[in-house]
């Protein structure tokens, strides 16, 4: 077992890149980066025919380990600069990584459109429910009532649920996994990036520096199990109540149809502007 | 029959010609958002591209054209936007991103009356020093003006030969008038358009430095699925591209971004010279305000007066060495914008000496008339 660990990191992570890494010791990014790697390892693409995108934050950072093509950008706009990538190249993965704040506040725009169109991209948003590079500050998805930094009094707002939003907005695939179900992850993520169209992959992740810290959950243990409590798989939720589901969410597939790919539309417009051109 | 080839002759807009100039110079990708007086770019983008194998794409606002053109850059191809005032304000962020991760892309803003939602049918030449300065932080860019549907045509290829030449992004300023004005327009044969490519990489990908420095100080670029599996960021980096905070790297790789660009002022700084060798009030002028201040320096010598005219093609870098001998050589330089006084500023900088300095400035909405113009001359 370890050693097929070693062997994975010594083929996808970054020789030249000098650890230690960013982040904190516990960080549920580490098992989303296992996962990614355990997922495109048995998809067996080659290294030089992914695309690995990321915005900003703890989740961003995630790109500069990992020996593919990477590109960190602005906040919230990876979709954008992925949507360039795929559209000049559809033949290469493009996977981008994001936080619940990157994607769904600065990004949200952006995250509904790359849903409409269908854009043969997987996007894996680790919602961690809190702003944790920038210190804890809330996000649209801290839930209400929690505690952050930008509200000590206690939060007003709440939360969206990603998925579900994703679904709405047109995603092809849609499923929802946590970094305490990491082989679950390895699945979920492997589906997205082999399903064609547009994937989302949302990853229900922990804070515990800066979210748990203020809410009563200080260290990943604690924040772990809370995900295991709180996580209902999607077969079981469908035969409970509302009552029995409050303060949980759902993990496993919510979303799998077959829709047209955007690039494959706009390859058929290149055919009738070859063949009728209006100039 | 003589056998020579028929030029295709055609009647069309500023617009219409920045978009023959992009796709000769090879443009293939086009992000953009419908912005008053820009709109036509991305319309006739829509139409030529696909037929072209190349891709247009209506994005959701300005942000995401810039980030995907970014994209297409870093996957390879020659990529482009085009927007207004209000557009223009909203990409500088990518546009950053663009600089310090030396992606060659070329934007276009088609200037109108500003501040913000201003003046959206009218011209204007309000965002001069925005295109310099609009994005945060010290970054090096290049700003291109353009007067005529030629130039349309002409500037945006070299627009995006010194994009990929200098790995930098490139803005054309046009405005409201030259992007409606239609005026027959050659186009050249593919043949005659000289077109710069991205330098590969000349080693294999194990032994490749993205960011290294070089002679140039533009490092070589390889595309997204080529072989070199590399890291691009907007943080600043070393010459490998992964995120620095030691001192001497971060000055290294500032130093470099500028020098590469110093280092082509001559090929860069493009200038237009009608008049100048004796003249003793000169204009100095740029866009669509350069015709007017041509008309008025013509009839002024007709009048006797020994006018001249030095048209800045390129606003920035600023064609100092243009400009300041020819400061020294007149009395007076007048400064025609549709602002309150942008490039007047840049010309004040430069001035080595005794030379007056007369600013004409209006921000009505409508255009610098000829007349206006050598009223100025004939009064200095």
């Amino acid at each position: 077992m370890a050693k097929e660990v070693t062997k994975l990191i010594h083929q996808y992570l970054r020789h030249d890149k000098k650890f230690p890494h960013v982040w904190c010791p516990g960080c549920g990014n580490g098992i989303v980066l296992g996962a990614l790697i355990r997922a495109i390892d048995s998809l067996a693409i080659e290294k030089d025919d992914i695309v690995l995108i990321s915005g900003i934050g703890c989740s961003g950072r995630m790109t500069v380990y990992v020996d593919c093509n990477t590109l960190h950008t602005t906040h919230g706009r990876a979709l954008t600069f992925a949507t360039g990538v795929k559209l000049v190249k559809p033949a290469l993965s493009v996977i981008v990584i994001m936080g619940d704040g990157d994607a769904t506040a600065i990004g949200g725009n952006h995250f509904i459109h790359a849903a409409r169109r269908n854009l043969d991209l997987t996007a894996i948003i680790i919602n961690n429910q809190i702003y944790g590079m920038t210190g804890g500050q809330y996000s649209p998805t801290t839930p209400y009532g929690s505690f952050a930094e930008t509200a000590l009094y206690g939060h007003i707002e709440h939360p969206f649920s990603i998925a579900e939003l994703a679904v709405t907005a047109g995603a092809s695939f849609v499923a929802r996994g946590t970094v305490y179900h990491a082989r679950l992850l390895d699945e979920l993520i492997a589906k997205g990036i082999r399903r064609r169209g547009f994937s989302v992959v949302e990853v229900m992740s922990h804070c515990h520096v800066q979210y748990g810290r203020r809410n009563r959950m200080a260290d990943p243990v604690t924040m772990m199990k809370w995900l295991r409590d709180s996580a209902v798989r999607i077969e079981k939720a469908e035969k409970m109540t509302p009552e029995a589901l409050t303060d949980r969410f759902t993990i496993g597939v919510l979303a799998d149809v077959e829709k047209p790919v955007y690039t494959e539309e706009y390859e058929k417009i290149r055919q009738e502007a070859k063949r009728r051109p209006i100039g | 029959m003589t056998g020579k080839k028929v030029k295709a002759r055609r009647f069309i807009q500023g617009n219409e010609a920045i978009v023959e100039g992009a796709l000769a110079a090879g443009c293939r990708f086009f992000a953009g958002y419908p912005i008053t007086p820009a709109s036509e770019i991305g319309e006739m983008f829509s139409r030529r591209l696909p037929e072209l194998d190349g891709t247009f794409i209506q994005m959701e606002d300005e942000i995401a054209s810039m980030g995907a053109v970014i994209g297409a850059s870093l996957a390879g191809a020659k990529a482009m936007t085009a927007t207004s005032g209000p557009g223009f304000s909203l990409l500088q962020e990518n546009l950053g991103f663009a600089c310090i991760a030396e992606v060659p892309c070329v934007v276009v803003n088609v200037m109108r009356g500003g501040a913000s939602t201003g003046l959206p049918t009218h011209p204007s030449q309000g965002d001069v020093m925005q295109a310099r300065w609009g994005t945060h932080g010290d970054h090096p860019i290049i700003v291109l003006a353009v007067s005529t549907v030629l130039e349309c045509f002409e500037i945006t290829v070299k627009a995006f030969n010194f994009s990929e030449r200098y790995r930098v992004p490139v803005i054309v300023l046009s405005d409201e008038m030259v992007a409606h004005t239609r005026e027959i327009l050659v186009l050249p044969d593919a043949s005659d358009i000289e077109v710069t490519d991205r330098k590969p990489p000349s080693r294999p990908p194990e032994w490749y430095i993205p960011y290294e420095d070089n002679s140039r100080g533009v490092p070589s670029m390889a595309a997204f699925g080529d072989g070199y599996r590399y890291h691009v960021t907007g943080l600043v980096h070393d010459v490998r591209g992964f995120p620095t905070e030691r001192p001497e790297e971060i000055e290294a790789f500032t130093t470099r971004l500028f020098r590469k660009v110093t280092q082509g002022f001559n090929e860069i700084q493009l200038t237009k010279s009608l008049f100048l060798d004796d003249a003793d009030v000169v204009v100095i002028a740029y866009g669509s305000v350069a015709r007017s201040a041509k008309r008025a320096v013509i009839e002024a010598r007709q009048q006797g007066v020994r006018a001249g005219l030095l048209q800045l093609v390129t606003l920035f870098p600023f064609p100092r060495k243009q400009v300041e001998p020819i400061m020294r050589r007149c009395r007076t330089t007048i400064v025609p914008e549709m602002n309150i006084g942008q490039m007047s500023r840049e010309v004040k900088r430069v001035n080595p000496g005794p030379c007056r300095v007369v600013k004409h400035n209006r921000v009505d909405g409508g255009a610098i008339t000829p007349a206006e113009i050598l009223e100025r001359i004939l009064t200095a």
